[in-house]
């Protein structure tokens, strides 16, 4: 696909008409990399890369748990912080726990956490994106303060003063991620509906007389799902990057249990030996937060939602 | 232009406002019960009473918040429950150096994203600017301890060079600045460079898009000139945004980056306040936060307004 045709594709996904006209415009300018280029297939290993590495997490957070060898918390071997071995792939940890159990069994807590964070998010944000459009005015504003408000508060400081009110608990650092991630996927989804609210099928639907809910979700929503969704997945990754911080910062997921932050944590006193116990977990989230971005991006190919 | 950027300031404490209101809300109306957090399990109904009454936890909590919130607005702080300092001095001691560290990551990393997301705007499509993309996405998505992990690995571990995760307190010649800034600073810059290219590069291909670029390109003028001369001075204003932008990730990196190196700055007081759940001092230091956060998208925006003539002659 040209990098015109990529353009006017994507703008496609917001059609008001700010954008028939930006397209219009667009069209009328002569390409701007030479015909060879242009015509050259743009390089789709990045979605593969991405798609390969989010793939095998999201399979690891499935089944992970029944392919660990070992049990997550039994002491395998008295040896600590082993290197790699037959009997254990990716060594044993600082107490002589199997590694490659841990991160199995781990992978469920990142992955999982954060997959409901960031549905969660993505709803609670869509949701009153799309609403506030059709609510009055007053009232639109006033929730736009609200999510404006929350969207000032670092996602990390919400998520320690939260801790520090209530101690580290699951449902408390989902809240805490929703209430983070939530106000930006708003500004998202709430400039897109304002966009599509003024378009003639919803005025049409209005003066039909349907409800806010119908319009909502017949009109609105469709036209903006992919956004959505595209937003959604960013959200994932930086859910998991907080998630994992927390953890790593000793005040996330909370022993017996153990996400891939907490992993990290515990075995950091391995880092001057160049333990692998310390280096596998964190491998794991890079591999994981970097596989998810390459496919976002190369699926969206939007920048317009990079930042947030 | 004053208007406008009054406007901007208003709103901006309107904001700082609510946030004190969102983070006051959250850490004392809510259940739990500071004072039998302090006393623990097994404190007597009278001890707690009395506490209570020390603390001012009997008022209600528009007043604590108004004594607050009037505490704060005088400097006084309040004191912290776990050594018994006062906030203001505990906050003294560590901010210089956390906005030494800060003022280092930025000094060394505003220059290297600016260069890179020229270079990458400039050979669009390029191989440079394909592997630029592919990295720089990568940074963006990568946790700070894993960079801080690698590095420690190559520079502590096998090249030996610098001391692993450990803070050297007196600081004799320059070896030993370079010694205690290098791996923070480094992990610091490779999640901040690679955000602030990648908004570079998509503010400076927006100007170059545009229709005055495509007439000086119609009219021959080499491509170098063209960055350089026509798109750049016009691309100023929303580059200064992106970096702006930017930097406020410093302050969610800082608090990975002070933790695992040990380094005595305001983040990991915050971050020990949170373990002992001294409250008044996770109360000033989130507002310290969030403050800099408004300063920094504050700055974004008047950078956006200052830059457009429209914008800055009404």
């Amino acid at each position: 696909m040209s990098e015109i045709q990529a353009m006017t594709h994507r703008r496609q996904s917001v059609p008001s008409r700010r954008d028939s006209h930006r397209r219009m415009t667009q069209s009328s300018r002569l390409p701007i990399a030479t015909p060879a280029r242009r015509n050259k297939p743009r390089l789709k290993l990045t979605r593969w890369i991405g798609l390969t590495l989010f793939g095998l997490w999201i399979l690891i957070a499935i089944v992970g748990p029944w392919l660990a060898p070992y049990p997550m918390g039994a002491f395998v071997s008295d040896e600590i912080y082993g290197g790699a071995s037959v009997a254990h792939w990716l060594g044993t940890d600082y107490m002589g726990r199997d590694m490659l159990s841990r991160i199995l069994t781990g992978a469920r807590y990142t992955v999982g956490l954060a997959v409901v964070a960031a549905l969660l998010s993505s709803l609670v944000g869509a949701g009153f994106g799309m609403l506030a459009v059709l609510l009055p005015h007053w009232l639109e504003e006033g929730i736009r303060r609200i999510f404006d408000t929350l969207i000032s508060i670092p996602s990390k400081m919400m998520a320690l003063v939260m801790v520090s009110a209530f101690g580290a608990s699951i449902p408390l650092l989902i809240l805490a991620a929703v209430l983070s991630y939530a106000p930006g996927a708003f500004r998202i989804a709430h400039s897109l509906a304002t966009n599509l609210a003024t378009l003639e099928y919803v005025q049409v639907a209005k003066t039909r007389g349907e409800g806010r809910f119908y319009i909502a979700a017949v009109e609105i929503l469709p036209n903006m799902i992919q956004s959505v969704l595209t937003d959604m997945g960013m959200r994932f990754v930086f859910i998991v990057l907080l998630l994992s911080g927390m953890s790593f910062l000793g005040l996330g997921v909370q022993p017996p249990a153990a996400d891939l932050g907490s992993l990290v944590r515990e075995n950091i006193g391995g880092l001057s030996d160049g333990a692998l116990a310390v280096i596998a977990p964190a491998l794991a989230i890079g591999t994981l937060t970097i596989g998810a971005n390459l496919l976002i991006d190369s699926l969206s190919n939007s920048r317009d939602t990079q930042k947030e | 232009m004053s208007k406008l950027v009054l406007g901007r300031l208003s709103s901006s404490l309107l904001t700082l406002f609510l946030v004190s209101l969102v983070i006051f809300a959250i850490t004392s109306l809510l259940p739990g019960d500071t004072a039998q957090q302090i006393l623990g399990q097994f404190a007597t109904p009278e001890q707690l009473a009395a506490l209570r009454v020390e603390m001012g936890l009997d008022q209600p909590a528009l007043w604590r918040y108004w004594h607050w919130l009037s505490g704060f607005v005088t400097g006084d702080l309040g004191m912290s429950a776990s050594n018994g300092m006062p906030v203001a001095q505990l906050m003294n001691d560590r901010l210089p150096n956390s906005l030494l560290l800060a003022a280092i990551t930025t000094a060394i990393s505003v220059p290297v994203a600016l260069t890179m997301g020229l270079v990458a705007a400039m050979r669009r499509g390029g191989n440079v600017d394909r592997a630029l993309n592919v990295v720089t996405l990568s940074m963006v998505a990568v946790p700070e301890f894993l960079v801080a992990t690698i590095a420690v690995l190559i520079f502590a571990v096998h090249l030996g060079w610098l001391p692993a995760l450990s803070y050297v307190s007196t600081v004799e010649s320059f070896g030993d600045f370079m010694r205690i800034y290098a791996m923070p600073v480094l992990t610091l810059c490779c999640v901040l460079i690679a955000q602030m290219a990648r908004m570079t590069r998509a503010a400076l291909i927006d100007q170059l898009d545009s229709a005055y670029v495509e007439m000086a390109r119609l009219k021959g003028v080499p491509p170098m000139r063209r960055v350089l001369r026509h798109a750049l001075p016009n691309a100023v204003g929303p580059i200064a945004n992106a970096v702006a932008l930017s930097l406020s990730y410093l302050l969610g990196g800082v608090i990975i980056v002070e933790t695992i190196f040990n380094y005595p700055g305001i983040a990991s007081l915050m971050v020990d306040a949170v373990s002992n759940r001294d409250l008044a001092l996770v109360q000033a230091c989130a507002m310290l936060f969030c403050g800099a956060y408004l300063i920094l998208v504050m700055a974004a925006d008047l950078c956006a307004i200052l830059s457009n003539p429209r914008l800055r002659n009404r």
